[in-house]
């Protein structure tokens, strides 16, 4: 039985499978950012920024009453809020060991965005992977 | 139009890798203001001087010391000649041009204290910028700041106003990285002069584009990087005239740059040794050599020609586009291109734009101060260099607009 995440990832697979080419790929990843909830201006500060250069990435993280992460994003560049809307479907309301078990890089690579986590300077988004797994860890090791 | 003298093909044959491929699209590389490619020239130098005749510099009697002494020394003499240097001695070979900026401030600038200043710009790279920051803390001088012009030029009027008998040095860059705006050299010079501080530009972007004569614009210091002028990366030069540098104390201490140690005290070299000091960049020095030799066979002012041509193909492809707007539009300015797209962060511009095999350069451009002036957190960029073509020019202009169409 695929885990919960799994099964979201496989979804997600679904969806970008029925697009064509890159150019229809890149557009989706656009809308999808167009769609997710902007941070407000209060939470974009400095202590919820993610290392980026090109653009800049902040990422809260909250924890519910019943054990589970809550992870809202937001970036000032179009693609990686798309692609945080990515991640935070696949990583949001999940327990802290189903995010630690969860390799981000197979699931981009699925998705035919491979190279998305991989340039950590430029576009901070492998950086955000990394704080999401980092918050995981250390709301694993309180409980 | 470009000239018949000019063989665009023939220089590209020159560079192995223009033949690649980027996401199944021949590469269209607009990023040589950040770092240029090389010619096989070059590579071949570097393989050759390690493949055939290798050993420390300086040091030892042996044939291998001696031949590798003379490569790397007559690549100092070939930098030297490139710029119009008096001598091979005025020349430096430091890290890049960052270290070159440093060891101007580190030991020109160990001499300033308070109510000494330092005039810069607002146009400038992080590199002329971040030395003085550090001197202003360490000694401290005070920096003033000229502004720019919405044309993205420094304002010469202002800039003058600002040079006085309490200034001691103008640091000022011979084009921009962002605007492509050129300093009138020698007139900023001789108003340096005129109060009697020195001078140094930030040649990186103009040693690249047009011949540099630093005695004609009476330069006192003049930096740049090897490898934005089709060299290695990791060696640069700073130039500094003979009596200048004569009267500078030293920087790094170290083997080579001394005269005589003894467990009491150390005599210096001469420059340009006092200022290298341990083993040199040995490899690149002997490939920064060959790049400016390789420059220097073309004819550079039809390379000119065709840059400028490429840069005016490019803004009128995109003329009318009520989309684009263009950071830096000063007259006779240099080809880069700074824009920003409506409506789409230029880390979204450059990434789309690599799906369509086109490199260009999207952030700050290590100039805060600048993206501050224009209003903006980032900007595109695209710069142009001798072997771009004019179909290059059209792909780009074709792929933006595609570009901006995920926005529209």
């Amino acid at each position: 039985m695929p885990s919960p995440i799994e099964q979201d990832l496989d979804a997600l697979v679904d969806e970008f499978d029925l697009l064509g080419d890159w150019e229809e790929r890149y557009r989706h990843v656009i809308d999808l950012g167009r769609g997710l909830e902007p941070l407000s201006e209060a939470e974009r500060c400095d202590a919820n920024k993610v290392r980026g250069c090109a653009s800049q990435v902040w990422l809260v993280t909250e924890r519910t009453a019943d054990g589970r992460l809550r992870f809202r994003g937001d970036s000032d560049a179009h693609i990686v809020r798309g692609l945080i809307a990515i991640v935070l479907r696949l990583y949001d309301g999940r327990t802290p060991e189903e995010v630690l078990a969860f390799d981000a890089r197979a699931a981009f690579d699925r998705l035919g965005l491979a190279g998305s986590l991989s340039s950590q300077r430029s576009n901070g988004l492998a950086a955000m992977v990394e704080r999401i797994r980092r918050d995981a860890r250390a709301d694993a090791a309180a409980a | 139009m470009t000239g018949p003298a000019f063989d665009v093909e023939a220089i590209r044959a020159e560079f192995p890798i223009l033949q690649r491929q980027v996401n199944g699209k021949p590469l269209i590389y607009l990023d040589s203001a950040a770092s240029a490619q090389k010619p096989r020239a070059v590579i071949e130098a570097m393989v050759a001087a390690m493949e055939g005749s290798y050993a420390n510099v300086h040091r030892g009697l042996h044939t291998l010391a001696n031949e590798t002494t003379e490569a790397y020394e007559r690549a100092r003499a070939a930098v030297a000649r490139f710029v119009n240097a008096a001598a091979p001695d005025e020349i430096v070979f430091t890290k890049g041009a960052t270290e070159a900026i440093n060891l101007v401030a580190a030991t020109f600038g160990r001499r300033l204290g308070p109510g000494d200043e330092i005039v810069l710009s607002e146009i400038e790279h992080h590199a002329n910028l971040v030395p003085w920051h550090i001197l202003r803390q360490a000694r401290g001088v005070t920096l003033r700041f000229a502004p720019v012009t919405e044309e993205g030029a420094v304002d010469l009027d202002a800039l003058e106003a600002l040079i006085g008998p309490r200034t001691r040095l103008l640091a000022l860059t011979h084009m921009s990285n962002v605007t492509g705006w050129i300093a009138p050299a020698r007139r900023v010079a001789d108003a340096a002069h005129a109060v009697g501080a020195h001078v140094l530009f930030d040649g990186c972007q103009a040693v690249v584009h047009r011949p540099v004569d630093v005695q004609a614009i009476d330069a006192d210091f003049y930096v740049f990087s090897g490898h934005k002028l089709y060299g290695p990366t990791g060696i640069g030069a700073l130039y500094g005239r003979a009596e200048v540098l004569a009267d500078l104390p030293p920087w790094q201490g170290g083997g080579e740059m001394i005269a005589h140690v003894s467990l009491d005290g150390v005599t210096y070299a001469d420059p340009p040794h006092r200022f290298e000091a341990g083993t040199p960049a040995i490899i690149e020095a002997i490939g920064f050599g060959a790049a400016v030799e390789w420059l220097s066979r073309q004819d550079r002012r039809a390379i000119e020609t065709h840059e400028q041509a490429l840069y005016r193909r490019v803004v009128d492809g995109l003329a009318g586009a009520n989309w684009l707007r263009m950071l830096g539009v000063s007259p006779g300015k240099g080809a880069i291109l700074t824009f920003e797209v409506a409506g789409a962060h230029a880390h979204d511009v450059a990434q789309l734009l690599d799906r369509y095999g086109v490199a260009v350069r999207a952030g700050t451009h290590c100039a805060e101060p600048l993206m501050r002036r224009f209003g903006v957190t980032s900007s595109a960029r695209a710069s142009f260099a001798l072997y771009n073509t004019e179909a290059e020019a059209d792909a780009f202009v074709a792929a933006l607009q595609n570009v901006q169409g995920f926005f529209a």
